[in-house]
């Protein structure tokens, strides 16, 4: 048994868990928040995906006892369904998802995403290295293609970002 | 109260045209959108089951045999595990889509490689995990197992009512001006739905209650009570959010009935989730195909013989098979036809419905072949197509119903700029990437099924849709909502639409595309019972009756519908069934696809650069899920085009690549825009909502329009699906120098 606090959402919780627990079960199983999902367990899908310290992580794939003390964001902590992101608004109104499985993930790692870009991080098909990063159409698939989602709502995950990001610039 | 129909006849009063209310095929947000994108809704693991214990299932490793030992005592050692299941009664294998009954049974016989053989339960998840990975099993294997489909020592057989042989295709292919006669191989598909099959088992004295993720309630629930031997009176399962399904939950899956037996034994709720790995391996595959395709057509291009013969597989004993030749009975003429499948008997995961089970690699396949035959007679690859549209059905004496296939086809040419693609193949060079342009036409079969729905108008003047019927994705919330709306006269916020409960009223499940136009057709129907009381209530004619903003009254809408209830509710139970209409008249649902392709002249690497698809399936009942269901399918064909291939281990049948870093689906870079067009249509003979399938007809035949558009750049056919680098790398102009 590990003992180990994770503030969730801006709320400190104790928990005692098996050190095999990942950060993904801890938020499933033992602290009751759902809304992050798991897709495969093995960090190939980013259903799991959440904001630690700022950063978007494969929670699947981290233990939650190497968390001690870390600043956690996930879907719930975006959201509620009466007082939705600004992101979580544009994917109802473009249909971005349709099972809806994907879909916390999505959102948790646009939300970081767009700060990425923002502070100037390239990607792949960046022209320049340096450069300040628009999030272009093919800017905002390839930084989010580490998000599967099976139904294929990607042209419009895209089209929700797009304007998301537009309306914060 | 009861509102039944047989569709017999077909239904030309286009009722919901005449609503006021308007909200049927407009692109209205998802009632559920809400709670999906802020990780509220419930889906199967995510219940708050007080006690609840976990169980993970272990998986055979050998491929034909009989499992002869647990080590059940080693691990039962350990005070956290609760149980070792090995009973009877755990699956084998998944149900088939609408088996309603239990499917093979017992795990001590081992027929596949990953087969389920037993479940350990412990207090945590990961207690159990390591469990199950420590328990050891014995067998004793059988060495006559078949792995390889095309092996001349695996047996097969032929579905007796599958098989047609018309005219004299080998005399029309010596006769005719031009012919293609060429075999193509499509790998198997994993439906790969991004949430896991899970069930959650929980027993008060005889009741089972089971939370899971599945999509066909109305016949998983006959599948459990079969399997678990016990009343279906006494089950109630619960799916009232499915993380996708694409075929793969259709029928019962061995979680659920692990879980139900497990919870009895143990007396607590057991909770079990199949790991992706076993979601792979353990729930259905669609079978790899083999089709040699002959298309013989004079001069004209008019099609004189069609053959389409197919070599597909499943494990011994399953009635299901890959339907490949589905379209290809209805959609091309041709007076000498041969058609028929084959299905090898194999030690491999189970083969069962993947989205569009049939088309999805049938089309692709013959729409290859059109464009092959296109060229060779050297005329257009969509004129050709339409000068294929047959007036009569091509093997039977039935009529059309709506069929908009030539119109997809021109809509489809004038919105891509058809006219402007250079038809010589490697001719259109940008830098390193070789461009080019492709279309396919689209088919798939419409299917109307039996469904039930309750809808009640309350005293408030409010309404509550019941079914358990599902929204795997598909967005049924959305449309019953809707239809309620329209035919209540009531605003979106004032219908509640309440999904996956076997409480409710049996709907027709989600599958096969049926299931917005049967269970909207459901909705439709009580909704008319409740107009037909509230007229009488008015002393009116129903219709007459006008209805609005929650008010009704007869020319316009005048009274509010609280006062004209005074108190009282009323509520009727839709009751829809298939009938004549769908014997007599052909029913499908057509489209096209046209795609720019950029193929990498050094590395042979393939870009989608544009693709649309215009697509007929009758009235469309919410413009915005309606099209992210064929972007759905058009990025499935896509992943069936380039990447997506179950690889299995011809030694002992295993699946190589059962993950989702190995089994390669298209992510979000892989898609571009992609412009889909609903075209306007009615097919009265489809359902009294004038609605068709639309779910699964974006896949068909879109991997073809993007192959074809390979060839277009290339000059290189690739036959043997997907078109990986690798096929494509030979024949690339610049390796050639
Ligand atoms: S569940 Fe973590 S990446 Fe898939
Ligand atoms: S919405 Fe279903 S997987 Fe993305």
């Amino acid at each position: 048994m590990e003992s180990t606090e994770l503030v969730v959402n801006g709320k400190a919780h104790k928990l005692e868990a098996d050190s095999r627990v990942t950060l993904l079960d801890a938020l499933r199983n033992h602290l009751g928040l759902t809304g992050t999902k798991k897709g495969c367990d093995h960090g190939q899908c980013g259903a799991c995906t959440v904001i630690v310290e700022g950063r978007r992580v494969n929670s699947c794939l981290t233990l939650a006892c190497m968390h001690d003390g870390d600043e956690i964001t996930t879907i719930e902590g975006i959201g509620q369904p009466y007082n939705l992101s600004a992101l979580q608004s544009a994917f109802v109104a473009h249909d971005g998802f349709q099972c809806g499985y994907c879909t916390p993930g999505q959102i948790c790692s646009a939300t970081a995403m767009i700060e990425e870009a923002r502070a100037g991080w390239p990607s792949f098909v960046s022209d320049d290295l340096d450069g300040p990063a628009e999030l272009s159409d093919e800017e905002i698939s390839e930084r989010m293609s580490g998000n599967l989602c099976r139904c294929a709502a990607y042209p419009n995950i895209v089209n929700a970002i797009r304007q998301a990001a537009g309306e914060q610039s | 109260m009861n509102a039944h129909r047989k569709m017999d006849k077909p239904d030309t009063r286009n009722r919901l045209d005449d609503m006021s209310q308007g909200l049927v095929g407009t692109a209205m947000d998802r009632p559920d959108g809400p709670l999906k994108v802020s990780g509220q809704a419930t889906y199967a693991h995510e219940w708050e089951v007080p006690d609840m214990v976990h169980g993970v299932l272990v998986r055979a490793t050998i491929s034909k045999g009989r499992v002869t030992d647990v080590a059940s005592d080693e691990i039962l050692a350990d005070d956290a595990i609760h149980a070792v299941i090995t009973d009877d009664r755990l699956l084998r294998r998944p149900a088939q889509g609408g088996a309603n009954e239990a499917p093979p049974q017992g795990s001590k016989q081992v027929d596949y490689f990953g087969q389920p053989i037993a479940l350990v339960v412990a207090d945590t998840f990961e207690q159990a995990r390591h469990a199950a990975n420590n328990l050891k099993i014995g067998y004793e294997t059988e060495g006559n197992a078949a792995f390889d489909p095309e092996a001349a020592a695996t047996e097969t057989d032929k579905p007796e009512d599958d098989q047609l042989d018309q005219g004299d295709l080998d005399q029309a292919m010596r006769n005719a001006a031009f012919t293609v006669d060429q075999v193509y191989r499509t790998p198997g598909h994993n439906s790969a739905a991004m949430e896991p099959h899970c069930a959650i088992a929980s027993w008060e004295g005889d009741k089972l209650t089971l939370r899971g993720s599945y999509q066909m309630l109305n016949f998983n629930i006959n599948e459990l009570a079969d399997a678990l031997h016990i009343s279906a009176d006494n089950i109630r399962m619960l799916s009232p959010f499915v993380g996708g399904g694409f075929g793969s939950k259709l029928g019962l899956s061995p979680e659920a009935v692990a879980a139900a037996i497990a919870a009895k034994e143990i007396g607590l709720p057991v909770c079990v989730t199949l790991s992706r790995q076993q979601v792979f391996e353990t729930t259905m595959r669609r079978s790899e195909t083999h089709q040699h395709v002959r298309l013989s057509c004079g001069e004209d291009g008019v099609l004189t013989g069609l053959g389409h013969e197919c070599l597909v597989s499943n494990l011994p004993g399953e009635e299901f098979y890959e339907p490949v030749t589905q379209a290809t009975h209805f959609l091309y003429g041709g007076k000498n036809r041969k058609l028929g499948i084959e299905v090898a008997r194999l030690n491999r995961t189970c083969g069962g419905s993947v989205r569009a089970p049939g088309e999805a690699v049938g089309m692709q396949v013959l729409e290859n072949a059109m464009d092959e035959l296109a060229e060779a007679a050297g005329i257009d690859p969509v004129e050709l197509r339409k000068r294929n549209i047959p007036e009569q059905h091509p093997e039977k004496d039935i009529p059309y119903s709506s069929r908009r296939f030539t119109e997809a086809l021109d809509e489809g040419a004038k919105r891509f700029g058809w006219d402007k693609r250079n038809a010589k193949p490697g001719n259109l060079r940008e830098g390193d990437w070789l461009i080019g342009h492709g279309m396919a036409g689209a088919a798939r079969i419409n299917i109307l099924s039996e469904a039930k729905a309750k809808v009640t108008l309350l005293a408030n003047g409010s309404a509550v849709v019941e079914t358990d019927m599902t929204d795997i994705g598909t967005g049924t919330y959305a449309i019953l909502t809707q239809i309620a709306c329209d035919m209540l006269g009531l605003p979106a916020d004032k219908v509640e639409t309440k999904l996956g409960d076997t409480d409710f009223p049996a709907g027709p499940g989600s599958g096969g595309s049926w299931g917005a136009s049967s269970s909207g057709s459901a909705v439709f129907l009580a909704c008319e019972e409740i107009r037909r009381k509230l007229a009488d209530k008015l002393g009116s004619d129903e219709r007459d009756l006008e209805l609005a903003d929650g008010k009704a009254g007869t020319g316009e809408p005048a009274q509010s519908l609280a006062v004209i209830l005074d108190g009282e509710e009323i509520s009727a139970i839709g009751h829809i069934e298939p009938g004549k209409t769908l014997e007599d008249w052909q029913q499908a649902t057509y489209g096209s696809y046209f795609a720019e392709v950029a193929v990498n002249a050094i590395t042979g690497e393939t870009r989608v650069k544009r693709m649309l698809g215009v697509f007929g399936a009758g009235r469309i009942l919410n413009e915005k899920t309606a099209t992210s269901q064929c972007y759905g399918g058009m990025i499935w064909g896509i992943g069936s085009a380039l990447t997506e291939e179950l690889a299995f281990d011809n030694r002992d049948g295993h699946i190589v690549n059962h993950d989702l870093a190995e089994y390669h689906i298209p992510v979000n870079l892989d898609v571009p825009q992609i412009e889909v067009v609903l075209l306007k249509e009615r097919d009265e003979f489809a359902s009294p909502i004038q609605a068709k399938g639309i779910g699964e007809l974006g896949i068909c035949g879109a991997a073809a329009a993007v192959t074809n558009a390979i060839y277009n750049a290339t000059g290189i056919r690739v036959r043997d699906y997907p078109a990986t680098l690798d096929k494509l790398l030979e024949g690339l102009p610049d390796q050639q120098q």
